[in-house]
């Protein structure tokens, strides 16, 4: 286990480190000039100079990807009009815009992402595998079908139509919900709950089909095994079979495909973040791509990247720790 | 179950020369992929008489209707359902009083040419790639293997936001956002030709072909990409319904196409301020993607479980085990992909 856990973290850094060359060359050598788009449109040739010095990208490429990597693990400085700005480990830059430290922006802004993606899941959790599991039980034509339509379709909607929808039912025509706002959880749990609501149903309708569809197969899957025919042999109930035997078997799956979408859930979440107004990352992408803030937006891959990274190396893991089976190596 | 797949009742036997015509057969005879094949028809006929139809009606996407606008009530459509009337078969566009059915005719075009170009552009990459990973050298194939990898972990919307944002806006948008989806979406396919090119290369036809004098480029066009064709073919038609989505996300988030020109992503990326107001303005542009998308998404799912029959059997897991061997046996045969090869596309799938 420590062995693999180590040989997927080496892994994991190549990957990291391959994609973070990747982000620098493609968004600071290929567009032009970053100092002038720094500095503003109206720069003057001398002012221009002065912000490529400040930002250090007078130097040679190589060494400014360095001075990047450098910043990522133990921190750089930045001079700042009269002192030295000291930015952090893990250091992803200053903002072009804002002057603040990109780190610093993301982290403020995460929670909120957090908050639309974890609660999504809940939803689509209890949606799909509660359906999942009874279309299982009570096998028939009738409710395969069904599911099978209800995934293609859940498939075939971008969730930002099916926000659009619930916005015009429950927001616009029923009156049943505010307009989706975003209240953090310290703040007041009620509200973050009621605001954030439409969010999560609007990406899990998307997702859960396709875990009631894959909780299902494989609940059949299990049902079918050898050592549940062996207990029901034995006269266990059927019941008592479902919940103490199968089950566990049955959820490997469900477990492991949960932790890579949350991992890549973040495509949706900007879709669902620019729909609804909602300030996560998402909208901080959007924003800071319209502005052409290079620090943030490299600095937003590298972290999506990360947790996409992160999340396939966590679906892994508990793979081998939901079904015994599965050695890891 | 049985009765469910219409190729049960039919006989199993067929020459492998006919495998695609087959296929077709098959595909044409099942009633919902029929109306999917329509609706994409329908579609594909809209998107390329956009100029005419918008002619028929009189109308064109760009020019603006102020006087059609309620200015009182922030730009809103005067009239019923969006301003519906015999001049404007679908209301005009709430802030701009652009005429929707012409807007919407003329968003086929972008979504439908994005959506397939986009894929030619990942399957080209990712077939070459992939075979020149299998055939190469085991230097090449880790290198190329490894691009791959890291190809797969890119958040791949995230990049193609921020790559559409620092193209200057000369270059025109709609080759641009073929380009980057293409460009960011050929992973998959990538590996999937590599997988499939490894065990191929061990089959016996394609040693005697390599005893016989042919060299690696001839191995490849002659010999392997017909057996490849089923499995691309599969992977493409699950990539083209995704594509659909990436173009209109992208545009709905204001970066992909830019007014005057319309997609349906674009048209709803105003959505958020009119669904109040206006909500038939929303709802169009999102019944069409809908439509769109699901027709693609069904004839791909039933290309799929023609083209590889394990995976209709591992779909129907648990409900009929016994049938489904002999079934996948009788379908198998003719369809070009040997047990070897759909073995490696489950591998390379999982």
């Amino acid at each position: 286990m420590t062995r693999f856990l180590l040989r997927k973290a080496v892994g994991m850094l190549g990957v990291l480190l391959v994609l973070s060359l990747v982000v620098y060359a493609v968004f600071y050598i290929a567009p032009g000039d970053p100092a002038q788009l720094a500095c503003g449109e109206k720069c003057s040739p001398a002012q221009v100079a002065q912000v490529r010095e400040r930002l250090g990208l007078d130097a040679p490429v190589y060494l400014q990807y360095a001075h990047f990597l450098q910043g990522l693990v133990a921190g750089r400085d930045f001079s700042a009009g009269t002192g030295l700005l000291h930015c952090q480990a893990p250091c992803l830059g200053i903002s072009y815009r804002s002057g603040e430290q990109v780190t610093d922006m993301i982290a403020a802004r995460l929670p909120v992402t957090a908050s639309l993606a974890l609660g999504a899941m809940v939803v689509w959790l209890i949606l799909g595998v509660g359906t999942g599991l009874l279309s299982a039980l009570r096998r028939g034509r009738l409710s395969e079908r069904l599911l099978t339509a209800l995934t293609l379709a859940g498939n075939s909607v971008p969730v930002f139509v099916i926000g659009l929808v619930l916005l015009i039912v429950f927001c616009a025509q029923l009156q049943w919900l505010p307009f989706p706002t975003y209240v953090p959880l310290t703040e007041d749990p009620q509200q973050w709950f009621w605001g954030l609501l439409l969010p999560w149903i609007s990406l899990a309708l998307i997702e859960s089909a396709k875990y009631a569809r894959l909780t299902r197969s494989s609940m059949l899957e299990t049902l079918a095994d050898d050592h549940i025919r062996t207990f029901r042999a034995y006269g266990v109930s059927e019941r008592h079979l479902v919940t103490r035997h199968a089950l566990r078997g049955a959820l490997t799956p469900v477990i492991a495909l949960t932790a890579m979408d949350l991992g890549a859930l973040f495509g949706s979440a900007v879709l669902t973040e620019s729909l609804f107004g909602l300030p996560g990352l998402g909208k901080l992408l959007v924003s800071s791509v319209s502005l052409i803030d290079l620090p943030t937006v490299v600095g937003l891959t590298l972290v999506t990247g990360f947790f996409v990274v992160l999340a396939n190396v966590i679906a892994d893991v508990l793979y081998a720790v939901s079904d015994r089976r599965v050695v890891l190596t | 179950m049985a009765p469910q797949e219409p190729r049960a009742g039919e006989a199993p036997a067929a020459s492998p020369a006919a495998g695609g015509r087959q296929v077709w057969r098959r595909l044409l005879a099942r009633r919902t992929v029929l109306a999917a094949g329509l609706v994409i028809v329908l579609l594909a006929l809209i998107a390329a008489a956009a100029p005419l139809l918008s002619a028929i009606e009189g109308q064109d996407p760009t020019s603006f209707h102020n006087d059609l606008l309620d200015s009182a009530a922030g730009g809103v459509p005067t009239g019923s359902f969006g301003g519906v009337s015999a001049e404007h078969w679908l209301g005009v566009e709430p802030g701009t009083g652009r005429d929707v059915f012409a807007r919407l005719v003329h968003g086929a075009r972008i979504s439908l040419l994005v959506a397939v170009g986009a894929t030619l552009v990942q399957v080209t990459i990712g077939v070459l790639l992939g075979l020149a990973a299998g055939l190469g050298s085991r230097l090449l194939d880790q290198l190329i293997g490894n691009t791959t990898e890291v190809m797969l972990a890119l958040p791949s919307l995230v990049f193609a936001i921020s790559l559409m944002a620092i193209v200057p806006s000369d270059f025109p948008r709609p080759l641009l956002l073929t380009l980057v989806i293409g460009l960011l979406g050929w992973g998959g396919t990538s590996r999937l030709v590599r997988a499939q090119t490894l065990s191929l290369k061990q089959l016996d036809y394609v040693a005697a072909a390599r005893l016989a004098g042919a060299g690696r480029w001839r191995i490849a066009r002659r010999e392997l990409l017909p057996s490849l064709a089923a499995p691309v073919i599969t992977y493409a038609a699950v990539l083209l319904p995704s594509n659909v989505i990436g173009e209109a996300g992208l545009s709905f988030l204001g970066v992909g196409v830019k007014p005057p020109t319309s997609s349906w992503g674009q048209m709803l990326s105003g959505a958020t301020t009119w669904f109040r107001a206006d909500p038939m303005y929303v709802l169009l542009p999102s019944a069409l993607l809908f439509a769109t998308v699901l027709a693609f998404t069904v004839l791909g799912d039933a290309v799929r479980t023609e083209l590889d029959p394990r995976a209709a059997s591992r779909l129907r897991v648990g409900t009929a085990r016994g049938a489904d061997g002999p079934t996948a046996d009788g379908s198998g045969g003719p369809t070009p992909t040997g047990p070897g090869p759909s073995n490696a596309a489950e591998e390379a799938t999982a």
